[in-house]
């Protein structure tokens, strides 16, 4: 009986995450989907509980006990650290599989009729791509969340990429090894923990942090993958269908994370992106134009169109509220205000949406940047706030230029382009913006958010 | 669209339950297959506003891990296999409440249009 209310209850769960992800295609609908997901991670806990061996309620309800108090503060946490907070959690997606695999290894050596070479090779895979997820993700969180003992700057070394893809090559033949004895050569199983745990940091490290939101939707694929193979391992298709929907989001993500970039995965793994680029001798001794708020004021207010470029600089110095009331008074002008969202702004996908959201800016006036481009010709001003790289129109004709070929947003096909920036430093990524030296450019030079409360203290006195 | 996964399910549930035959191997294998290509359909629909919300429900939603945890963690196991079920368990509880709760949360910061106005 009880098998078959199991069943009931995964099979109807497993139509809910559907429909959940469905429902997220619409910001309308998109709040039923994390009802229908509570709704089906519920069924699938209690049809769990329902399994007859049971027996260790005490030690759940613990454990239960134990991720509530940790979850719940993890979620209440400031958007701008939402990147650091999603990379952890795969980071504990990633250990639950690994140690869910190792328990049944161990537990199976007792029984090793169990250890079919099917299960045995997904026990190999969930315990890899957990633990490596496990670290990885850590390391990730870390590199967000600038702790001061991982450093920021991509860390590389000679051999580097040979020395990982030997470690991860050694890990799999451990397994293959595994495959074939699993009872005999079970004391090679730490050993494919540790290096899975050592090629987790070792992948991570020579990533930049201009990459991280490739990286951290790449992890996403991995702890969605470590669930499918821990479902291969327990027989159990609701872990399959579960996982196999998370590992296609995070794959979904990491392509278009790339493909705003214009780079490759292996490129994103491999390439170390992010060093400083030191291009000797080509230090061209070029100005731009200053402009002062009272004047940039008066440009947006005989603007009839304003276009705003933010980037993560802006999230960085807290200005989201003193945009929304630059917005306010510009919307209340009649002048049109919209937002240019590039794929990459944030620190990860879809983050400055949020960011902006939460400054209570319309979703109606956030608009990606293939939509928004072909609009800026028309448009009488462009304000870039705390935006760098993806307004760099070196990205379109310096092939010399690491970022050559990454789509960016016209800010330069403007009429005007106003430009809010601390000072003339390269960005993130250390590459030197051409936008700040065209000839409609005009910067205004300070912190985003005294930039920004300026421009709206000038607009109301004159309103 | 919803027929894909029951049919998928009633093609594994053909295989016994509690087998690791080849049989029950495959068919998991394709329900792996047709999950992944559902996965592939539904989230290139998903907005782009919502990447990062998207991002943290699959978080919570991939944390189904919770299932295998339970087993380990509640079956009469040594207690070495039992405490390593219960960190499972707790770190897959984690994700549920912190993913589903950042995901509401961020979700009602989207306004409608037209309804921006603050109180």
């Amino acid at each position: 009986m009880s098998f078959w209310l199991i069943e009931a209850a995964y099979l109807v769960a497993s139509a809910l995450f559907v429909l959940s992800l469905h429902w997220m295609n619409d910001p309308k609908t998109a709040r039923n989907g994390v009802l229908a997901g509570v709704v089906a991670m519920a069924l699938a806990i209690l049809g769990s509980f329902l399994n007859p061996g049971i027996v260790n309620w005490g030690w759940i309800a613990g454990a239960v006990a134990v991720g509530c108090l940790i979850g719940a503060p993890l979620s209440w946490v400031p958007l701008t650290a939402v990147p650091q907070r999603t990379a952890v959690s795969h980071a504990f997606g990633g250990l639950a599989a690994g140690l869910v695999g190792t328990a049944k290894f161990y537990l199976w050596q007792d029984a090793p009729v169990n250890l079919t070479a099917f299960r045995t090779f997904a026990i190999v895979a969930e315990v890899i791509l957990g633990f490596l997820t496990f670290t990885g993700s850590l390391m990730a969180a870390g590199k967000l969340q600038e702790l001061p003992w991982i450093p920021q700057r991509p860390v590389t070394y000679p051999l580097q990429n040979l020395t990982n893809l030997g470690l991860l090559g050694v890990a799999v033949a451990c397994g293959i090894a595994i495959v074939f004895q699993p009872v005999g050569l079970a004391y090679l199983f730490p050993v494919i923990v540790a290096l899975a745990l050592a090629f987790g940091v070792l992948l991570i490290i020579p990533i930049g942090g201009a990459d991280m939101p490739t990286v951290i939707s790449l992890l996403n694929s991995y702890a969605g993958l470590s669930a499918v193979a821990m479902g291969f391992v327990l027989d159990n298709k609701l872990l399959v269908i579960a996982g196999a929907l998370d590992g296609s989001s995070g794959l979904i993500l990491s392509i278009i994370m790339c493909r705003a970039m214009n780079r490759s995965f292996s490129n994103v793994l491999f390439g170390a992106f992010g060093q400083v680029q030191h291009k000797a001798g080509a230090v061209e001794t070029r100005t731009a134009k200053k402009e002062t708020p009272e004047g940039a004021a008066q440009v947006l207010e005989m603007a009839s169109q304003v276009v705003i470029v933010p980037g993560y600089g802006m999230a960085v110095a807290q200005a989201q509220q003193r945009v929304r009331e630059l917005y306010d008074e510009l919307t209340r002008r009649k002048i049109e205000v919209k937002f240019a969202i590039h794929p990459v702004a944030g620190r990860m996908p879809g983050h400055m949406n949020v960011l902006l959201a939460e400054a209570d800016i319309p979703y109606d006036k956030l608009i990606e940047m293939d939509d928004i481009n072909p609009e800026l010709p028309q448009t009488d001003v462009v304000l870039v706030i705390g935006a760098n790289d993806v307004v760099n129109p070196a990205a379109r004709h310096d092939k010399t230029s690491p970022i050559f070929g990454m789509p960016i947003i016209d800010a330069d096909k403007a009429r005007m382009c106003l430009a809010i920036k601390r000072s003339m430093n390269p960005g993130f990524a250390g590459i030197e913006n051409e936008l700040y030296f065209a000839e409609r450019t005009y910067m205004l030079f300070g912190d985003a958010k005294a930039v920004v409360g300026d421009l709206v203290k000038q607009l109301q006195t004159t309103s | 669209m919803l027929c894909v996964p029951l049919l998928a399910a009633t093609m594994a549930s053909e295989a016994p339950a509690h087998d690791a035959s080849a049989a029950s191997f495959t068919s998991l294998l394709f329900v792996f297959l047709l999950a992944t290509f559902i996965g592939l359909g539904v989230v290139t629909r998903v907005s782009r506003l919502l990447h990062t919300p998207l991002m943290s429900l699959t978080n919570a939603i991939s944390a189904i891990a919770v299932v295998g945890s339970i087993a380990i963690a509640g079956e009469d196991h040594p207690p070495l296999v039992t405490l390593l079920g219960a960190i499972a368990l707790a770190a897959s509880m984690t994700n549920i409440v912190s993913g589903f709760l950042i995901t509401d949360r961020m979700l009602r910061m989207f306004k409608r249009p037209g309804a921006d106005k603050r109180p």
